[in-house]
């Protein structure tokens, strides 16, 4: 009958806060509240030598912290199970093509490139871990500025990298393409859509779809110790492609808004 | 069809102090000194440094004659006899079980001291010690009273009458043991349509109101039929109206927890929860309860 404890029906999301820009030596960070989970993304360009098997592109490295304040289960290296499993369905889902212009993030092939680290912070947990760092890694790169480099040639043939004067000249990355990631979790013969924790607790199974922004899918995980019937993956699949197509329409629109604030936007930080 | 709200952080903004109350509350912070007169005892969150006595916990000054404590406003639940509370098993033992009530040690239930289906009253034998895991197995809820303190601070419940058992479906909602006021009675039928415990420890549980007493079972008997959609909205909109008055730190009361749903019926449920709302509508309960006061 479409109606959870808390009031939502199976396909609400929780209220959603995004602000980006807020770690300011990092070259783009974002931070993602939804309900109680906290995540904090912050990405950092830095200048290395292409993998061998991509000369002409650069790549992104990702890195998972689950913080100990988190929940009392990240203490020590509890975290370190859970961290490794969101960094593998990370490298996963930008795996496929297109997700991110790799070939803009060449400098030099064979010998310069742009290496993306995004690191990813969990603050605090509070059900639905990789939709939040979805839309947070989503955020963090679109937020991201590179800075603009010039390839100088010597008569000699060795090559110079300068840096431009200006540090408002940097390029953009463009994430229309970056999918965010919809947890659809299965109580008892329904599925539902961002599950806090106690529904999490209650739920055996739980699918994981990668889907852009004009409702395709990229990738799939199913998690958890219960069984999923075809069809009612079936299902899920369809949820999951019409919840995902409206989440990135609705965070479109906010980081465009907060773009087009600019310097006028009051920023709320931590300490808010 | 789905909606997904996505929203740029606003800075809160502290809320207006209440009138006159705040004055008669003398509110410290760890560290904080209460007073530098070396004439009074010291009491629980409290300690002696440099000829001053320093609070040690976040929380009130309580002064009773010369002895001087803190109680703080965020704390694990610490028993007293008579208090009702709301717990979940989590051990079944040899004659007793241990109840998981957000103290610092599992309280005690002892089989003695639990009714027996059919309300009779004997002595338990073997068999009843081997068919404890029937009556009340790991992951129940009960409702139950404090029976003694034991020295270490742990709690003996016990379950003997036929208000207090398991608890059958509905939902829980935890909060700090120190929002929840002490009344006469913790078992309110509200007038919304569903009935609430308010558990001294914190756990505060809603369920639909039952159509008949059903007094013979003694509490063993669960009822797991659906509940009809409109008693489950109703539950939702309670356990959603407790949490926002958690959230702007109001004591939980039957009175206040009437207020707060009256205040919030023109509130989609879902919309309870996002910050202004829940801003709204604690203004409002809080308003309603002063005049009420005179």
């Amino acid at each position: 009958e479409d109606l959870r404890v808390d009031g939502r029906g199976c396909e609400d999301y929780r209220c959603i806060e995004v602000e980006t820009d807020v770690v300011s030596n990092t070259s783009g960070s974002a931070r993602v509240k939804l309900g109680h989970t906290d995540i904090l993304v912050g990405v950092k360009a830095e200048m290395g030598t292409p993998k061998l098997e991509n000369p002409n592109e650069g790549y992104l490295e990702f890195f998972v912290d689950c913080s100990a304040n988190a929940t009392p289960e990240f203490e020590g290296r509890g975290g370190e199970e859970l961290g490794t499993e969101i960094v593998n369905t990370l490298y996963r889902i930008f795996s496929t093509e297109n997700t991110i212009d790799v070939k803009s993030l060449c400098i030099n092939p064979r010998e310069h490139c742009w290496i993306l680290y995004v690191d990813v912070l969990l603050l605090e947990c509070g059900g639905n871990l990789f939709d939040a760092i979805s839309i947070a890694v989503k955020a963090a790169l679109f937020n991201t500025r590179i800075p603009k480099v010039r390839v100088l040639e010597d008569e000699e043939g060795s090559k110079e990298i300068e840096l431009s004067d200006d540090p408002y000249d940097c390029i953009r990355l463009n994430v229309d393409n970056v999918p965010c990631i919809i947890t659809l979790s299965k109580i008892g013969c329904r599925h539902v859509v961002d599950a806090t924790l106690q529904e999490e607790a209650c739920s055996l199974a739980s699918l994981l779809l990668a889907v852009t922004n004009r409702g395709f899918l990229t990738c799939m995980k199913k998690m958890g110790n219960g069984s999923l019937d075809p069809e009612s993956i079936f299902e899920m699949m369809e949820t999951g492609k019409r919840v995902g197509k409206t989440l990135h329409t609705s965070l479109q629109k906010i980081l465009d808004k907060e773009e087009s604030l600019g310097t006028t936007r009051q920023k709320v930080g931590f300490l808010g | 069809m789905a909606a997904i709200e996505v929203r740029l952080p606003v800075a809160r903004k502290l809320a207006g102090q209440s009138q006159a109350r705040g004055s008669d509350k003398h509110l410290v912070a760890p560290g904080d000194t209460i007073t530098t007169d070396t004439g009074y005892m010291r009491g629980h969150g409290t300690y002696m440094g440099d000829e001053k006595l320093i609070a040690s916990v976040a929380g009130a000054v309580e002064r009773v004659n010369k002895l001087i404590c803190v109680k703080a406003l965020k704390t694990r639940y610490n028993g007293e006899v008579g208090d009702i509370v709301v717990g979940r098993i989590t051990e079944v033992q040899q004659k007793r079980w241990k109840v998981e009530t957000n103290a610092r040690l599992d309280s005690v239930l002892l089989l003695s001291s639990m009714n027996l289906p059919g309300g009779e009253l004997r002595r338990r034998s073997a068999e009843d010690e081997l068919a404890m895991r029937d009556y009340l197995q790991e992951g129940d809820l009960i409702s139950a009273e404090v029976q003694a303190v034991f020295s270490d601070g742990a709690v003996s419940l016990h379950t003997r009458s036929l208000k207090y058992g398991k608890l059958g479906q509905g939902v829980l909602v935890q909060v700090s043991p120190s929002l929840v006021k002490r009344q006469k009675t913790h078992f309110h039928d509200l007038p919304c349509g569903a009935s609430v415990i308010l558990g001294n420890n914190g756990f505060i549980w809603i369920y639909p109101t039952p159509e008949q007493k059903d007094e013979e079972a003694g509490g063993f008997v669960t009822n797991l039929e659906p509940v009809p959609l409109h008693d489950r909205e109703v539950i939702s909109r309670l356990r959603n109206c407790i949490l926002a008055l958690v959230a702007q730190k109001l004591m939980l009361y039957d009175t206040s927890i009437v207020y707060c749903y009256e205040a919030s019926l023109p509130h989609q449920i879902k919309d309870i929860l996002k910050p202004e709302v829940m801003q709204e509508i604690v203004l409002e309960t809080r308003q309603r309860l002063l005049e009420l006061e005179g």
